[in-house]
């Protein structure tokens, strides 16, 4: 059936926090379950808006979210909200526990988990996001890659079936970040069905992706796979989206007389130019 | 000279103690007038607290940091701060400066300086820094306003509240407060980190036009692209220690010693240097971001 293909649908939303200014106008898109798909745009286009509807924390001024086709409302968000997980940008707005252990637990002590099934929980994801050394530390003590490990385990410990980064690597030095998009891919692969949904700048994570929503203005201006979004350059460019390295070296020849095919390493550019 | 580091170290907690943790250690370093001086290193590397150090925020535990005729330092645990051009005068007292006057010549943005922002409006947040600093009424908003119309927030920001604005405008009005203070140095902790891209380059272009006009720009910073791009000097910190301090050009080809630290060069700077290798007659020195390479690429097919 279709229906439980469908991990997550927005319906024509429409959203403002003031009423002179809409944030969020028509917005339709629908995520398949166990896609991980990017929502790319600029600062204060919307994207964050985006997932705070999603785990409602926000409702829309019109239009309907469903999560795997039930409808989200004032009294089924609780319930549903068990089914995504969410991590956001700064590490350090979202600890509560004294130690990494406390921290990766809290989720489960609120649904109640029994205390052995909890512990065994929070061993096995601390040691998927390679914290497991780290259980007793503070987590004021750990760098912003570590601190975001923790978030994500924390997360991914409740088994989400959808789970929303916003921003989650934006804040994080490059090595940090490199820790969090390999973290992203390994989860993706021990778990298939898991649906990822990821607030990003990060043009190389985006390209990356499943799928990709461009958002400007409030409003989806494209979406599709990452190839097709953003070899259709034009629109992109009238927005001053980044494109991805090897893409902008491409467009750079090109206006130079120099014609090149796509590549997506330097050895492949040597090749073509030395 | 713009400031002098001797032999500084700095030590948070108490000293002796269990949770003393040394984050500087012996820092010599000279800043010359009007840099645009990056300062790069893992987390935890030390950059955070030396920038610190410039507007007297902290000041050494030993050693001594100067910053233009500002003398700050700590003997028998009490706190220095010291005018030398005051220094001929016979009562000690009198050659001591107001660590405000320090803080209006080095302005220092925060990481994270939206967490600075308080004041019910955007204009308000902006004013408030002139206004501490003796500015009258009429004079500091008017410095407001031009510094906000510099970071790209126009009127209609005015009477919001800085609160409800999206994060990368919350960061461009932090920044104008800094920018409101008209500081000869401006130190700038990761100023860019969670913008999108074209805030980025608009924030950067800011930078380099502040630069431009005449005053010195240190920036904290994990964006290689940025550092290559921008900066003329590069000052690399690892566990507390200054490693190097050169030309972005020199650290960016020097592999060995790169492979000691936790540094990339750029992609575009190492695409650069692979195609040089393998034959390619590019100038390493005109690289600063793709179109430069690309243009590179273009000259050395020609002569090809």
């Amino acid at each position: 059936m279709e229906k439980n293909n469908t991990s997550l649908k927005f319906n024509h939303i429409y959203f403002s926090y003031q009423d002179d200014a809409q944030t969020l106008k028509d917005v339709s898109f629908e995520v398949e379950k166990g896609e991980y798909v990017c929502l790319i745009g600029h600062n204060g286009s919307g994207k964050s808006t985006i997932a705070r509807l999603m785990i409602g924390l926000l409702s829309p001024k019109k239009g309907d979210i469903e999560i795997f086709g039930e409808k989200l409302s004032e009294d089924n968000v609780v319930s549903l909200r068990k089914k995504v997980g969410i991590v956001f940008q700064n590490p350090d707005n979202q600890f509560i526990g004294a130690t990494v252990r406390d921290d990766i637990a809290f989720g489960l002590e609120n649904e109640c988990v029994e205390e052995e099934r909890m512990e065994v929980l929070v061993d096995e994801y601390a040691k998927k996001v390679g914290m497991y050394e780290f259980l007793d530390k503070e987590p004021s003590s750990l760098s912003g890659g570590q601190k975001q490990r923790v978030a994500i385990a924390g997360t991914l410990v409740r088994n989400p079936s959808i789970l929303i980064l916003d921003e989650a690597t934006s804040m994080l030095d490059p090595k940090g970040k490199r820790e969090i998009i390999d973290l992203i891919h390994k989860t993706k692969q021990e778990n298939p069905d898991l649906t990822i949904i990821s607030i990003t700048h990060d043009i190389e994570e985006a390209y990356s992706a499943s799928k990709v929503i461009v958002i400007s203005s409030g409003e989806i201006i494209a979406s599709g796979q990452p190839k097709d979004v953003f070899t259709s350059q034009e629109k992109l460019e009238e927005l001053e989206l980044d494109l991805p390295f090897f893409l902008k070296l491409k467009k750079e020849l090109s206006n130079r007389g120099i014609e090149i095919n796509d590549v997506s390493s330097i050895e492949e550019l040597k090749r073509q130019l030395c | 000279m713009l400031g002098k580091f001797t032999s500084v170290n700095y030590v948070y907690g108490k000293e002796g103690t269990a949770l003393a943790s040394s984050a500087l250690s012996d820092i010599n370093l000279t800043i010359d007038d009007h840099v645009f001086l990056a300062l790069v290193g893992e987390t935890g590397s030390g950059k955070s607290t030396l920038v610190q150090h410039l507007n007297g925020l902290l000041l050494p535990t030993s050693g001594t940091v100067q910053v233009s005729h500002y003398l700050l330092k700590t003997e028998k645990k009490k706190k220095y701060y010291i005018d030398l051009d005051k220094e001929q005068g016979k009562h000690p007292k009198r050659k001591q400066f107001k660590v405000k006057d320090l803080r209006k010549f080095a302005g220092l943005v925060f990481q994270f300086p939206e967490y600075q922002l308080f004041e019910e409006t955007v204009l308000k947040d902006v004013m408030f820094g002139p206004l501490n600093f003796g500015m009258e009424e009429k004079k500091a908003e008017a410095i407001a306003k031009a510094a906000l119309k510099l970071v790209g927030i126009g009127e209609s920001y005015y009477s919001r509240s800085p609160f409800e604005l999206s994060g990368g405008e919350k960061r461009r009005v932090a920044i104008a407060g800094i920018i409101a203070l008209e500081p000869k140095v401006l130190v700038l902790d990761e100023p860019t980190a969670g913008l999108d891209p074209k805030g980025e380059k608009e924030m950067m272009e800011l930078f380099d036009k502040i630069y431009q006009s005449g005053k010195s720009i240190i920036l904290v910073s994990h964006n290689m692209d940025l550092v290559l791009k921008y900066a003329h000097e590069v000052c690399v910190m690892n566990k507390g220690k200054l490693l190097k301090v050169s030309s972005p050009l020199e650290i960016f080809q020097d592999e060995e010693f790169l492979s000691s630290t936790a540094i990339e060069p750029p992609l575009v700077f190492k695409t650069a240097l692979e195609l040089k290798k393998a034959g390619l007659d590019l100038n390493l020195d005109n690289i600063k971001d793709i179109p430069s390479l690309a243009e590179e690429i273009r000259k050395a097919k020609k002569n090809d």
